[in-house]
């Protein structure tokens, strides 16, 4: 894809996402209009501003047609290849981050998280992937869990009881 | 007036000495030397992906930090800069045209030490005017009512699409989409819930600034880093012998006037908000050049090339602080997401901070001076261990710094859906800023946007809905026309250089 179409493929759809923002606005129960004597309604922030929304958007589709924006005259990658490799990779790397901070838990998804990182995309070597894949979560906790009071997600009820033994072994220190 | 302030300087200086503060300052300082040298990480990042951890320390100490880390990544930029070619972060862009000609002629080290003097030189002016200009603004802004703020909000704005210098209709749409992500909840006034999008009840809570900002400047900063480091870098050899930089410290009569030119310049452009301290780097890079002897030197390695930009940054960070602390306005991305912290450490931004929170407006301006003596010794201390950090792989930092933006998000809200969130709008973010979208306004309108509307709909109620209010109100009238000014001056620029482009056609 070249910038030239992504530019125009951002354009629509965010010109389509101001449409919608103002159609939400204006279907729930909303004043998007002037309260006499009191100023603006609920809905009448909100509504106009992504009505500024669609106006720039369609300002930005205008300016494509003509080639006015230098984006809308460049026929360079969008995304090339290996930016691709790496943009991608790190994107679902997170996906499945987040998705396995429910299941399994934060601690043991941010392992494999590192492990996964360090290994296969950085290609380092054992001693630098292992100090980081079992530091990194020490370090989280010690810095979350046990000097912010923030309790991290730790998954379904297996690895939950899992990691009561590592809180045990928390309180039984300090 | 004189009294107070040195008084309440001297106050604020005793608290920054305490213990806490004082570790805060170094913590914060190496944090700023270490994400300003990084490639792809500036203060802007380092402040976003930190603030959560801040919540350990009480809010003097807090800011104390950020604040060290804002001038700290100040003087870091510089290390890349000049070390390796790159700019360290966008603000230290002006610093590579003459640190890396110098550097290749093998002065690295002079570069190096130029910088961190001229750092130093700029901070320190830029600090004194702080504290001469704060004190009397805080108390003239404490005229102001609601008209007032909005009015200044909307110059606020302004300045990003009349100075900005990006796509017009882009940067509107930026600011805009900002102010609708920060009005998503319940409404101020009547109470209903707006924006709940799909009907998801999370929304119902609103989205808080910082799943914006770490998204941004976290993730999509880092996709963006990536593409563009993926290609090899090449480290340029530094001498830091002790014989040596007694003589590049000797160098400062050749670079001394273009500083405080730098400085003065940069804190001015420093609090506009739409400016901050890339921009104030390049001006006053360039007024060294116009002003110097010989011009054509500069971009071949003239010292004064790396000095001038560099004292324009580190003054125009503290310049961005001014309308942060007295009026509430941000004027950088940086201070934007301060702002956003002081909100959620509880504190009310504007001029009242002043007179309700003397200890710790009064610790920070304190702090200031610290630690950019702090700053200065360390950076030039440990020049030769971030040379030496500058040759760690990326794909070391790259991991950290996802998790810290994780579970930093999640430690702030307590929420999955955040972190979901957070994901999209890098993602998201990181595409619309490869077209060019700026994204530094939509942070600010995040910031801004549920101040901008309850003053906007504060001034309508009291003056029962008549919009003429914002007119008849001297400093509100002058916003607003600077602000239309703001605005029309580009459309009419180009719209006049289309009329004279086609003329010359014809």
């Amino acid at each position: 894809m070249t910038v030239r179409t992504a530019e125009l493929l951002m354009a629509i759809a965010t010109f389509l996402a101001s449409l919608g923002l103002m159609l939400n606005v204006y279907v729930s129960d909303l004043n998007i209009g002037w309260v006499e004597g009191r100023g603006p309604g609920a809905g009448m922030w909100p509504f106009w501003l992504a009505f500024v929304m669609a106006l720039a958007s369609f300002a930005t589709l205008v300016r494509w047609i003509r080639g006015i924006t230098p984006e809308s005259r460049s026929t360079e990658d969008y995304v090339d290849r290996d930016t691709l490799f790496l943009v991608v990779i790190s994107a679902v790397a997170l996906l499945v981050l987040l998705i396995l901070f429910e299941i399994i838990g934060a601690y043991f998804s941010l392992m494999l998280f590192m492990f996964f990182y360090l290994r296969t995309i950085g290609r380092h070597g054992w001693v630098a992937t292992w100090s980081l894949v079992i530091g990194t979560p020490i370090f989280v906790y010690l810095l979350f869990e046990v000097a912010l009071t923030k309790y991290l997600p730790k998954g379904l009820p297996f690895f939950e009881n899992l990691f009561l033994y590592v809180d045990d072994i928390r309180y039984s220190l300090f | 007036m004189m009294e107070t302030v040195l008084s309440s300087l001297g106050s604020g200086l005793l608290q920054s000495f305490e213990p806490l503060n004082l570790f805060m300052i170094f913590a914060g300082c190496l944090a700023g030397l270490f994400v300003g040298a990084m490639p792809g990480l500036g203060s802007v990042n380092g402040v976003a992906i930190l603030l959560p951890v801040t919540f350990l320390v009480p809010p003097t100490a807090a800011i104390i930090f950020l604040a060290a880390l804002y001038y700290g990544a100040m003087y870091g930029g510089a290390i890349s800069s000049i070390t390796l070619g790159i700019p360290g972060s966008s603000t230290a862009v002006a610093t590579v045209f003459d640190g890396r000609p110098m550097a290749q002629a093998g002065k690295a080290d002079q570069a190096l030490t130029a910088a961190a003097i001229a750092s130093f030189i700029g901070g320190t002016i830029s600090i004194i005017l702080f504290t001469l200009f704060a004190p009397p603004l805080a108390v003239f802004a404490l005229k102001f009512g609601p008209q007032e703020e909005f009015a200044l909000m909307v110059l606020a704005f302004a300045t990003f699409i009349g100075l900005g210098g990006d796509d017009i209709p882009k940067t509107i749409f930026s600011i805009m989409v900002g102010l609708v992500l920060a009005a998503v909840g319940f409404d101020i006034i009547s109470g209903k819930p707006r924006l709940i999008f799909f009907d998801m009840v999370d929304f119902q809570r609103g989205i808080e600034f910082l799943v914006l900002a770490i998204g941004i400047y976290g993730i999509g900063e880092m996709l963006w880093t990536l593409e563009s480091t993926k290609g090899a870098i090449t480290l340029h050899k530094v001498d830091t012998s002790w014989k040596k930089f007694r003589h590049n410290l000797g160098q400062v009569r050749e670079y001394i006037g273009t500083t405080t030119l730098g400085a003065m310049i940069g804190f001015f452009v420093g609090t506009l908000p739409a400016a901050g301290a890339t921009p104030a780097s390049l001006m006053s890079y360039g007024l060294a050049k116009t002003f110097s002897k010989d011009p054509d030197s500069f971009g071949k390695g003239n010292i004064a090339g790396v000095a001038a930009p560099e004292a324009g940054n580190n003054a125009a960070s503290t310049g961005s602080m001014l309308p942060m602390i007295t009026l509430g306005i941000p004027g950088s991305p940086t201070t934007a997401i301060l702002l956003g912290g002081m909100i959620i450490w509880g504190l009310r931004p504007g001029p009242l901070l002043f007179t309700e929170s003397p200890d710790f407006v009064w610790g920070l301006i304190g702090s200031m001076y610290v630690a950019n003596t702090v700053t200065v010794l360390l950076n030039l201390a440990l020049i030769p261990v971030f040379i030496r950090v500058l040759a760690m792989p990326f794909t070391i930092l790259t991991p950290i710094i996802f998790v810290l933006c994780v579970v930093g998000v999640f430690a702030t809200t307590d929420r999955m859906f955040d972190t979901w969130l957070m994901l999209i709008f890098g993602v998201v973010g990181y595409l619309m800023r490869k077209l060019n979208y700026p994204v530094a306004p939509a942070v600010l309108a995040i910031v801004l946007g549920p101040l901008a509307e309850r003053s906007l709909r504060q001034s309508l109620i009291s003056s029962r809905g008549d919009a003429m209010t914002f007119l008849e109100r001297p400093i509100s009238l002058a916003c607003i026309l600077v602000a239309a000014a703001l605005v029309a001056y580009p459309i009419v620029n180009g719209m006049r250089r289309r009329r004279r482009a086609r003329a010359a056609q014809e």
